[in-house]
């Protein structure tokens, strides 16, 4: 078949931007769990199920906003967002509480643990909001795409992930790096005596870590309403992936993460461009694989001392 | 010719007639008052749990997993046709008393269940099952308990079991009919397959592939793409499409991945008003998911849509919204498993008999005119003659029937296309 030079041009951008697209929705799903297992090394298995919370968080706003009337139904994403990450961040709060701190010192036991409360989790979404998948309304401004020349479209929702997502890195890097909580946080993965000692609340530096990672992925969650719908068993799709990033970045570093996401993001989209989706997940994992036999610690070792 | 049909013609009357004489009884007498109840030893000849008064039935679906989704609409559909059925005075006098079991979305756990079903409760039949793969795991239970199942999904076909009885359509059916609208009606040349990583969308391919390739003149196929269950990021594949400009889209994307799909190809640019697509598994159900503005404009091709006109399909819709709620929509699968209940009572009353041997002997060429899809019959193979319906999706996310096809006869293993 012939391409005409414009045709390949505006594939390549909107491939550019395919992947720069999944990267956005990867990065999101995994800066939780970054700050979880990286920082705290609790191998949160529920992190899944914390994205679902928030997503289904958001379907709720949106249902009560529909009572409200059109105005309500343009505009509920911009509250649901905040409510997505305070509903995923109390309910962490209160996991670390009732459960994660009796384990921090069998990680092997969390990982059991974090596993049967996902299934809870899942079944608690079953019962209280059916076994159908639900999909609340997307606003009208989110819909549609932006048409820089007749052959290009750009989707707006995947523009308004990216931007939501780069706002969202920010947030995390400014707290752990460059804000005084940040700093204790660091303080106590690297010696939790040392930190105790010079009178930092480890337990609170915990509860507040675990909770923020819970929170991220409610954020996380509300954002991929734009995208695909919820159902019960949503977060068993995007764990794998999740987890999948944060081992290959390298756990313990945000940037990692980043360059992890980056990295897959890219790869997969062009690989799938030219092989299909199937082939191109075997081909990705296959390269991963691969890459973490010759350096198990990931892309970027972590700088925590143990 | 004339003289050989005559009887049959006759006595298929006699039949009707016959069904019929419940409704009327019911409403004089209280129902059975007319008839003398056959004995229950003349009537279970297996160790069926059939007594004097009820039968057991049983239900095999997923409740909870990831099926649960589109298996809900099943279990629903069944238990309507049965609370019915009860309510006109049972099958040969006795009421139906239903076994549920969950398959929990696990095909051994499906096969378990169905051993427990057909052992230890004695089930004169199961409806249930979904995917091929707990259909798969449940055939060999059937086979050596001899038990019965009535299956209601669409599926690929390739499969006759004298235990199972297949009330949803097989790919022929489906594939052919929309394949040759698009062509004929739509001037389709080019088609782009897509479809979801497993035995069913592949195959289906497969029939579709050949199809084009060897039957529909100066049509081609320019791309087949699959995405693996669960896949969300659909752009490289969008951008695929694209590049092909397919003057249709050809789909067999299911589950969760359809949502995805269908919102990133809209927000992509392509919508109904500028490419034809055609969904295969598409079904209210998944509209309620996808949502009305992402779909409006494209086609499926079912058999039924809960938007069909007639008769038959306005009671059903009320009933099952009476029974189920006002906001619950039907697909083409609960449609399908509707028909089971009712298509195993017309078996059984012909037969005189519910052992399984002589039901599913008396069950090819039974007819229902009563059922909302309108007019079916059972075929020699188990499966059902039907029409293929296009709907073209509409913003509140009911269908628009555009197209009907005559009835066409299923073919499980079709000539040429394996």
């Amino acid at each position: 078949m012939d391409y005409s030079m414009q045709d390949l041009m505006a594939i390549t951008a909107m491939q550019g931007f395919a992947g720069l697209s999944f990267f956005s929705v990867l990065l999101l799903m995994a800066l939780g769990l970054a700050i979880i297992f990286g920082q705290m090394r609790v191998i949160n298995m529920a992190h899944g199920e914390f994205m679902v919370l928030g997503a289904y968080t958001t379907y709720m706003v949106s249902t009560l906003a529909s009572g409200l009337g059109p105005w309500a139904t343009e505009y509920y994403i911009l509250l649901a967002i905040p409510l997505a990450f305070l509903s995923a961040f109390l309910f962490g709060m209160l996991i670390e509480v009732l459960m994660i701190r009796h384990l921090y010192h069998r990680p092997l036991d969390t990982l059991l643990a974090t596993w049967g409360l996902a299934l809870v989790m899942q079944q608690g979404f079953r019962s209280i909001f059916g076994a159908r998948e639900v999909s609340p309304s997307t606003p009208s401004w989110l819909e549609g795409s932006w048409r820089p020349t007749p052959m290009i479209d750009i989707p707006i929702n995947g523009m308004a992930i990216m931007v939501l997502t780069v706002i969202v890195t920010l947030g995390v890097v400014w707290l752990m790096y460059r804000s005084r909580w940040g700093l204790r946080v660091r303080s106590t993965m690297a010696s939790r005596e040392m930190s105790a000692a010079v009178g930092i609340n480890t337990r609170w530096v915990d509860r507040l870590t675990f909770a923020l990672g819970c929170g991220v992925a409610g954020i996380a969650g509300a954002a991929f309403t734009m995208i695909s719908s919820t159902g019960p068993t949503s977060g068993t799709l995007y764990i794998v992936d999740t987890f999948l990033v944060v081992v290959f970045g390298g756990a313990g570093s945000i940037s990692g993460t980043v360059v992890s996401a980056f990295l897959i993001a890219q790869g997969q989209s062009i690989l799938e461009f030219f092989l299909g989706s199937s082939m191109a997940k075997v081909t990705t994992l296959l390269v991963i694989i691969a890459i973490l036999m010759m350096r198990p610690e990931g892309l970027f070792k972590s700088k925590v001392r143990r | 010719m004339t003289d050989s049909k005559k009887p049959s013609f006759t006595r298929r009357r006699l039949l009707k007639s016959m069904a019929a004489l419940p409704i009327m009884a019911t409403g004089i007498a209280g129902s059975g008052s007319l008839f003398a109840k056959p004995a229950t030893s003349e009537i279970n000849t297996t160790g069926l749990a059939v007594t004097d008064d009820t039968v057991k039935v049983g239900i095999l679906h997923s409740l909870t997993g990831t099926m649960a989704i589109s298996e809900t609409g099943s279990v629903e559909a069944e238990t309507l046709a049965i609370e019915q059925i009860n309510e006109m005075g049972g099958i040969l006098g006795r009421k139906l008393e239903i076994i549920t079991e969950d398959g929990a979305s696990d095909w051994p756990t499906f096969a378990q269940r169905a051993r427990k079903l057909l052992r230890e409760d004695n089930v004169a039949s199961i409806m249930g099952c979904w995917t091929s793969a707990s259909r798969k795991a449940v055939l060999p239970v059937l086979e050596r308990e001899n038990g019965l199942l009535y299956y209601p999904t669409f599926y690929e076909g390739l499969e006759q079991s004298p235990n199972v009885i297949y009330t949803g359509q097989e790919a022929t059916q489906q594939v052919l009919a929309s394949l040759n609208w698009l062509y004929n009606e739509k001037g389709v040349r080019t088609f782009y397959l897509v479809g979801s990583d497993y035995i069913w969308p592949r195959t289906t391919m497969k029939i579709a592939r050949i199809h084009i390739e060897q039957h529909l003149d100066g049509a081609s196929v320019v791309g087949e793409d699959y995405a693996p269950l669960g896949h969300t990021s659909f752009g490289s594949m969008i951008n695929r499409i694209r590049l092909r400009r397919p003057d249709a889209i050809y789909g067999a994307v299911v589950g969760g991945s359809n949502v995805a799909f269908f919102r990133q190809l809209v927000s992509a640019g392509l919508d109904g008003s500028n490419q034809t697509l055609l969904n295969l598994a598409t079904t209210e159900d998944e509209v309620l998911g996808i949502g009305g503005e992402n779909v409006e404009g494209f086609y499926s091709s079912m058999k039924y849509f809960q938007s069909l006109d007639n008769e038959n399909n306005q009671e059903f819709v009320r009933a099952f919204k009476e029974r189920w709620g006002e906001d619950s929509v039907i697909g083409d699968v609960t449609q399908a498993a509707y028909l089971g209940p009712w298509l195993w009572k017309e078996a059984v009353e012909r037969a005189g008999s519910f052992d399984v041997a002589k039901v599913t002997a008396h069950s090819p060429g039974i007819e229902l005119n009563q059922a909302p899809e309108g007019y079916v019959k059972v075929h020699d193979n188990h499966h059902l003659w039907s029409k293929t319906r296009i709907g073209q999706w509409r913003r509140d996310g009911q269908a628009d029937v555009v197209w009907e096809s005559d009835l066409i006869e299923p073919d499980p293993f079709p000539e040429g296309y394996q």
